[in-house]
């Protein structure tokens, strides 16, 4: 009796674990199709000419220049406002806010930040930063929009590498003498600095591939030469996407695969970047 | 100790302490903003209209209840596959796969969270949606059950992520302690670890969860954008509509401060609170789960 439970134990350990294995790996394979189908059909379609031409005859043939350039205008101007910020925010955290009432408050708040829909940012920066600041639809507008869907990211990625600085650094330098804002500047942000860059970019990654919130804020169906000031309107890699894939009869399929192409190795990119920034200082940390 | 602080040093104490009030300003605003454009609604669309079951701008009439049901269907759908594609991924990465598959496999997933989800429903379009059409042989593939398909897989990197950080912050000694005992390696899995980390692993779905409802880009693009009523069975495979692609479809064609304007902030308005209740009940867990840790060690 006892030698047929034990059996029976096992036996379902066994199926559980085949059964676990087996959804692991219906969930993974279809990752690495999605990815390697994208750049099989996408890197056909990528030559110099494709990526530094305007587009020509209604989007239809040409180059995708002035999405390329729009997204990277984008991600600068994200950066601009939400990196200071961000990071001052993630220093209040971690060195000088003590956990009270209000403290706590400032943490749902990220939370709730990092969940609202990015449509609902959108909706936001229309109000706020399109018609009631009257930027206009316009870079700035969509740079501010995103910067605040990016801020809880890179709050929560720069506190938890400001966070990560053994206490004994804080401790050593305030007995030498340092003041709190000389130990953060010279002892604690150099040590948490790969960790905040990669939670920077981990945020701009997002913001790069964001459509919605760029919709009514920021982004041009078409525009025939590139933006001159960051009032104007821009072409993006993400919105241009959406748009030769839904709204343009007769596009070329190619031109749909190498602008999804472009898009994915521009984000993707910049996590890889991350990646090897994050791993490089672990392996180099002295604690 | 205070009077030694120089100058320089207070003010940017002042000007980090404000900074870190900011995400507080910052969900505040966007309340206002979307209270302020959305509330106008109540006064110039009836109750009745609003909560009827016809969404038909163009002849005034403003019913919203189709997106929510379309929201509803789709959010449900794309849950029951996330749900234990993600869990069962994660358990897998965090208990049964080697430490060195575990190492490739997570950094994969997580890149699938990273990819732009107008990628998804790019693909969702040309693959998904002819397929689906295909096997349930109807008139297009552009339904909920796309929607569905395509938000699991954007909900899924999330679940993973955040339920396997979950499960490997699960002491290594609780493991120990049930196999020491007699118990299988699953019985430890089911009995021991997934019960410790369950706050953390229902944080995950409930970010899952969020992740999903706010969802717009790839929802619009493979849901066949249809405001129809979405309460039989068979609406999972016909178009329909969510709250959010909606507000991405129509904004763009509205003038600025007519009745339909303000109903779209409304409809934000609507998202904008199901977001807050999801988010304060995913973090709320979170804290909870903590002072009961801190109860069980003092």
């Amino acid at each position: 009796m006892k030698a047929r439970t034990l059996l029976d134990r096992f036996m379902i350990q066994r199926l559980g674990i085949s059964l676990i294995s087996l959804v692991a790996f219906l969930t993974i394979v279809p990752i690495i199709a999605v990815f390697a189908y994208i750049i099989g059909k996408g890197a056909p379609a990528i030559s110099w000419q494709f990526l530094t031409a305007m587009p020509e005859s209604g989007m239809r043939a040409g180059g995708i220049l002035p999405a390329i350039v729009g997204t990277f205008y984008l991600t600068i101007g994200t950066a601009i406002f939400s990196v200071p910020l961000g990071i001052a925010a993630a220093i209040y955290l971690a060195e000088y806010a003590s956990e009270n009432r209000l403290t706590r408050l400032i943490r749902i708040a990220i939370i709730n930040l990092a969940g609202i829909p990015s449509v609902v940012y959108g909706l936001f920066g229309l109000g706020l930063f399109v018609l009631f600041l009257k930027f206009g639809t316009s870079i700035l507008a969509a740079s501010l929009t995103l910067s605040i869907m990016t801020l809880p990211v890179i709050i929560s990625a720069s506190e938890e590498a400001l966070r990560a600085v053994p206490q004994a650094f804080r401790t050593v330098s305030i007995s030498l003498g340092g003041t709190r804002w000389q130990t953060i500047r010279k002892i604690i942000l150099p040590q948490a600095l790969p960790g905040i860059i990669t939670g920077v970019i981990l945020g701009l990654e997002r913001a790069a591939g964001e459509t919605a919130p760029i919709l009514f804020t920021g982004a041009a169906f078409f525009l025939p030469h590139l933006p001159n000031s960051p009032l104007d309107a821009t072409m993006a890699l993400p919105y241009h996407l959406f748009v030769i894939s839904t709204q343009v009869p007769g596009m070329p399929i190619q031109i749909q695969y190498g602008t999804a192409l472009v898009l994915i190795i521009f984000v993707l990119g910049m996590n890889l970047i991350a990646t090897i920034i994050r791993s490089r200082a672990r392996a180099k940390r002295q604690w | 100790m205070k009077k030694s602080l120089s100058w320089s040093e207070t003010i940017i104490s002042a000007v980090i302490k404000t900074c870190g009030y900011s995400a507080i300003v910052f969900v505040l605003l966007i309340f206002i903003f979307l209270l302020r454009e959305g509330v106008p609604t109540l006064a110039e669309v009836s109750l009745g209209n609003l909560f009827s079951t016809r969404w038909y701008p163009i002849e005034s009439h403003f019913g919203i209840l189709p997106l929510i049901t379309g929201s509803i269907i789709v959010t449900l759908g794309a849950m029951l596959i996330a749900i234990p594609f993600g869990i069962g991924t994660a358990v897998f990465l965090s208990e049964i796969a080697p430490r060195w598959l575990r190492e490739i496999l997570k950094p994969l997933v997580e890149l699938l969270g990273g990819l732009p989800s107008v990628v998804l429903g790019f693909l969702g379009i040309l693959i998904l949606s002819p397929f689906l059409r295909n096997i349930f042989n109807l008139p297009t593939g552009l339904t909920a059950l796309a929607g569905a398909l395509l938000l699991g897989g954007i909900a899924v990197p999330t679940i993973v992520s955040i339920a396997e950080d979950a499960l490997d912050a699960v002491p290594q000694s609780y493991r120990d302690a049930a196999l020491a005992i007699g118990a299988t390696k699953w019985q430890t899995i089911w009995r021991v670890t997934l019960p410790a980390a369950r706050s953390g692993v229902l944080t995950a779905l409930m970010l899952g969860i969020g992740r999903t409802i706010g969802e717009t880009i790839a929802v619009m693009m493979v849901t066949g954008n249809a405001p129809v009523m979405a309460v039989k069975l068979s609406s999972i495979i016909s178009p329909v509509r969510t709250m959010t692609a909606t507000i991405a479809a129509e904004m763009g064609e509205v003038a600025n401060g007519s009745p339909y304007y303000h109903v779209l902030f409304f409809i934000g308005l609507v998202l904008f609170l199901i977001s807050l209740i999801v988010n304060i009940i995913a973090s709320s867990m979170v804290f909870q789960s903590k002072s009961r840790a801190e109860r069980i060690l003092s």
